[in-house]
């Protein structure tokens, strides 16, 4: 374990002890103690960047199942670094801004920071694994504990809705995404990533190659809400606004994202590869900006605009793969500027989107209301607010002096870029992109416009609002405002940033170029009267036009009814599932008794019988019996009766006792073939069950004759005859198959080894613990079952499904 | 059938003991000889059993307060928390151990962390079965 493994567990552990801290100090907010963890976190994970900066890379593994290939590895280069230090860097401003937003009384507090602590643990734990099985794991569990937060006020049929709904989604696309890891595993014979990415050229060949690579991306588009698995962004919004800042904008949609760029180096040069990522992109950005616009809802709108912004990352990804086809050259480096652009994007949709939720937020906290017909003229009151709106959505919207300007250019750059491609048949389609992404720009910037200017500019209507708005606590401001810093900050000084943290992660992203002239350009903000200058010159000319007009464009909207659109596409899928399933369960769940037997012992004598049968090995083979003896025939012959007496006995006592009289006398069997350990545990068991048998008569209805028709007998006087055959087979057959050695000569050391005598409890406690230790967890799983089941009912008429 | 359990009642209350100290036999002797947790555990259990059959739940309930499925949460959590232990000593999980101790008293003595992971059995075991009687009887 190094201190890296330690960092990921920490926030785990720490969510584990938060809800102490609230017993232990029940007048703290626990947000002041919750927000130590992402601190910590941040200043040790600055502390690597000087290291990551000169080149190194830091990768240690602790051994976990060696026999699965599982370990808990960890690889910690320039990609990874980065999405770290913006988990736990806007993990530290979202919690200090949550304990402003979240009441001490009214909420919580201790679900909420043990959900975020655990997110945070297992967002690190997807950046930072080399071990395929560990990333997915610790990928569901990013989708649970965003499950949880967005359920956080259950209360709400929305919030249980959307929560129910980002799960469904993002957790499909996780099984489909393990399903590409274990085909990964196939053709690799390993788990580990960066091994992976250093065969990458012998995969190419492979059958599984393109399979395993739509499956992963399926995975990757869920969790970043690419078209078509964007529709449960905007329902997770029902989430606290500072998760839908952090899990829903800055962090956890950028894990498909991570995904991506992790496997570039594998995926990257096939053509699938690139027309899935960079086509699904574009076509995101252009949706879910086209989308934006027509939103009533501030945080709707964000939720789409964050939709359109991971689909500009994702295409510049997917062009930026194309660098990979055949070698690294002069000419296709000039290709890697889209990854970089990419890279340089995504931390500057992290700095503005996470401070437009804060300051949606904000309007909503301070106002009652995010809903645009009601808003307008805010400024009076909440020129702080305002300020900070400007700068951090004018940066999205790709404007001079932020951040986003220079991201946004350098996407047209790409864009641009793709067109001039001679490769993948992007001569007949390329030109698209820069036209996709021109037009996708153009409603960017409309809605970055709407968000601001219909909030806080406008006629101010106080009877529309629930109370009178006043500008936020300074705790609720502090950090959009170094959100806000950082926008400016990195407008100035890009290269910085470029040297610090791009750079190292260009590396890792691009291995075949790793410190190639020409891969880490130059940003400057100014750079002359070029096509791209131009294109932003026409997104905010058209943009404002389009802003002015918006009534008329409502029209344009109205091709696209409710009634036609995805979501009612899932509601429908989630309804027919219902019913589907309903049906098939209805039909073989009769609620008889004999039939549920009939199917467990018919799967039995089919799959156990047909397989004896098939293989030919019921080989009977006397010669090594021991000779039998006179008391042992007494027994069986006691045994037979009682077993052929309980079926024509007339009360259940007597049935109950006769069945006691086959448990004893396999316990006498036990002692005569000296296993006393058997024969004690057999007896014990036998009591309790009879004592047990003999309890529940009190329940059951007097044992009324059955019906004796030929047509419920014969099917079970077959299925009971089948399976004493097979049982009998079986027994036999165990004798004439000597399929491997005997194993007993290991456990004939068990005194030295677990310095017991007693072979068998050496096996049960220490050689085979393992099997122990799930029986005693299966064993209190049914104890459970039987005391819920029996003493948990819910009284008489209260349950509904009676009432139906 | 309550009517006539004086004799029951005065055997059960000797036979109790009997029982229970066979049972913390048997779960003691199970490193070498026939025993152990699961065992010591069921006959352990079927002491409670006993006397949840001789007596009314409420009398017993009274007479030994103890929460049963409490009891087995504590038994499940011991056995797996100990496999956990020797993470600490950079084993493989679940791995035991033993040494032999001079005891005053004892003498040579082994000691062996089997112990408690079978411990851990032995009250899930009770607080099972004793769960299952009681809320199946509970019901009467």
């Amino acid at each position: 374990m190094t201190l890296i493994h330690y960092l990921i567990l920490m926030p785990i552990l720490a969510a584990a002890f938060i809800p102490l801290l609230g017993v232990g100090a029940p007048k703290l907010h626990l947000g002041w103690g919750a927000i130590t963890v992402p601190i910590l976190l941040f200043s040790f994970f600055v502390s690597y960047v000087p290291a990551i900066a000169s080149g190194d890379v830091f990768s240690a593994s602790v051994a976990w199942m060696q026999a699965l290939d599982l370990h808990f590895a960890i690889h910690l280069d320039g990609l990874s670094l980065i999405f770290t230090l913006l988990i736990t860097g806007i993990g530290s401003l979202v919690v200090l801004y949550s304990i402003f937003y979240m009441s001490k009384e009214r909420e919580s507090l201790a679900h909420f920071y043990a959900y975020l602590l655990l997110f945070m643990g297992a967002m690190l734990g997807v950046v930072l694994s080399d071990n395929l099985m560990v990333l997915y794991l610790f990928w569901e569990l990013t989708s649970v504990s965003s499950f949880l937060l967005i359920a956080f006020w259950f209360r709400r049929k929305n919030s249980r809705y959307g929560a129910q709904k980002s799960f469904l989604i993002t957790v499909g696309g996780g099984i489909s995404m393990l399903v590409g890891f274990i085909m990964l595993h196939v053709m690799s014979g390993t788990n580990s990533i960066q091994e992976i990415i250093a065969m990458r050229d012998t995969l190419h060949e492979h059958s599984l190659f393109v399979p395993a690579l739509v499956l992963i991306l399926i995975g990757a588009f869920t969790k970043s809400a690419q078209f078509p698995f964007h529709i449960w962004l905007p329902d997770a919004m029902e989430a606290p606004t500072p998760v839908s800042a952090y899990l829903h904008s800055a962090t956890m949609v950028k894990a498909g994202l991570f995904l991506v760029a992790r496997f570039t180096p594998v995926f990257g040069g096939e053509a699938t590869w690139f027309w899935l990522v960079s086509g699904v992109g574009i076509f995101t950005m252009f949706w879910g900006s086209f989308s934006a616009v027509k939103q009533k809802d501030l945080k709707a709108l964000l939720a789409y605009s964050t939709i359109s912004q991971l689909g500009l990352i994702m295409s510049l990804f997917g062009l930026g793969s194309a660098a990979l086809q055949g070698g690294a050259s002069t000419e296709s480096v000039l290709y890697t500027k889209a990854i970089f652009a990419a890279l340089f994007h995504l931390v500057n949709h992290s700095t503005f989107k996470g401070a437009l939720f804060m300051i949606v937020g904000i309007v909503d906290h301070e106002v009652g209301t995010r809903d645009l017909r009601k808003l307008g003229g805010l400024i009076a009151f909440m020129p702080v607010t305002f300020s900070l709106a400007v700068i951090s959505s004018f940066s999205m919207a790709g404007l001079p002096p932020f951040n986003g300007f220079l991201s946004k250019e350098m996407f047209f750059t790409a864009v641009l870029n793709a067109n001039q491609m001679t490769l993948f048949s992007m001569e007949t389609w390329g030109l698209l992109f820069p036209i996709v992404a021109w037009i996708g720009s153009v409603f960017t910037f409309a809605y970055s416009m709407i968000l601001v200017f219909r909030t806080f500019l406008g006629p101010y209507r106080r009877e529309k609002l629930e109370k009178t708005p006043h500008e936020a606590p300074i705790g609720m401001l502090i950090s959009p405002i170094i959100l806000c810093g950082l926008i400016v900050l990195v407008f100035f000084m890009p290269n910085q940033l470029s040297h610090y943290l791009l750079s190292p992660a260009m590396n890792s992203i691009l291995p075949t170029y790793a410190n190639m002239d020409g891969l880490i350009p130059h940003i400057s903000a100014w750079h002359g009267f070029n096509l791209e200058l131009l294109m932003t010159i026409g997104v905010a000319v058209i943009g404002a036009v389009a802003v002015k007009t918006l009534r008329y464009w409502y029209l344009v909207y109205d091709f696209f009814p409710e009634h036609r659109s995805i979501d009612s596409g899932y509601r429908w899928m989630l309804s027919a599932g219902e019913r589907l399933s309903h049906q098939a369960t209805s039909r073989y769940m009769t609620g008889f008794l004999r039939h549920y037997l009939y199917y467990i012992y018919g799967f039995l004598l089919l799959i156990t019988g047909g397989t004896l049968l098939l293989s030919g090995s019921i080989i009977i083979d006397p010669s090594g019996d021991a000779p039998v003896a006179v008391y042992e025939v007494i027994i069986v012959l006691v045994m037979a009766a009682a077993a052929i007496g309980i079926p024509f006995t007339k009360s259940r006592m007597t049935a109950a006792l006769l069945n006691g009289v086959l448990g004893y006398s396999i316990a006498i069997f036990f002692v005569l073939f000296r296993a006393p350990d058997l024969a004690l545990t057999q007896l014990v068991v036998e009591t309790v069950t009879t004592v047990l048998f003999l309890l529940c008569f009190h329940h059951l209805p007097e044992w009324s004759r059955e019906e004796r028709s030929l047509k419920v007998r014969l099917p079970k006087l077959l299925v009971s005859i089948g399976m004493g055959a097979l049982t009998v087979l079986i027994a036999l057959s165990v004798q004439g198959n000597r399929l491997f050695d005997s194993i007993s000569s290991y456990f004939e050391d068990s005194y030295d080894l677990a310095g017991g005598r007693n072979i068998v409890n050496s096996i049960l406690g220490d050689f085979r613990a393992f099997d122990t230790m799930l029986e005693v967890v299966v064993l209190f799983i049914a104890g459970i079952g039987v005391y819920t089941l029996v003493t948990l009912k819910a009284p008489k008429g209260e349950d509904e499904r009676e009432r139906e | 059938m309550r009517e006539n359990d004086v004799i029951l009642q005065t055997v059960s209350k000797i036979a109790v003991f009997i029982i229970l100290t066979f049972g913390v036999y048997l779960f003691l002797a199970g490193h070498h000889h026939p025993g152990g947790g699961f065992i010591g555990g069921l006959t352990l259990s079927s002491a409670f059993v006993l006397l949840y059959l001789s007596f009314d739940v409420e009398t017993v309930n009274a007479g030994i307060p103890l929460d049963y499925r409490k009891l087995a949460a504590t038994g499940v959590l011991i056995s797996v928390c100990t496999g956990m232990g020797s993470l600490l000593f950079g084993s493989a999980f679940l791995s035991q151990t033993f040494a032999y101790f001079n005891l005053p008293l004892f003498g040579k003595t082994e000691l062996a962390t089997v112990v408690l992971f079978e411990a851990g059995v032995a009250l899930g075991v009770i607080g099972v079965v004793v769960t299952i009687i009681t809320s199946i009887s509970g019901e009467v």
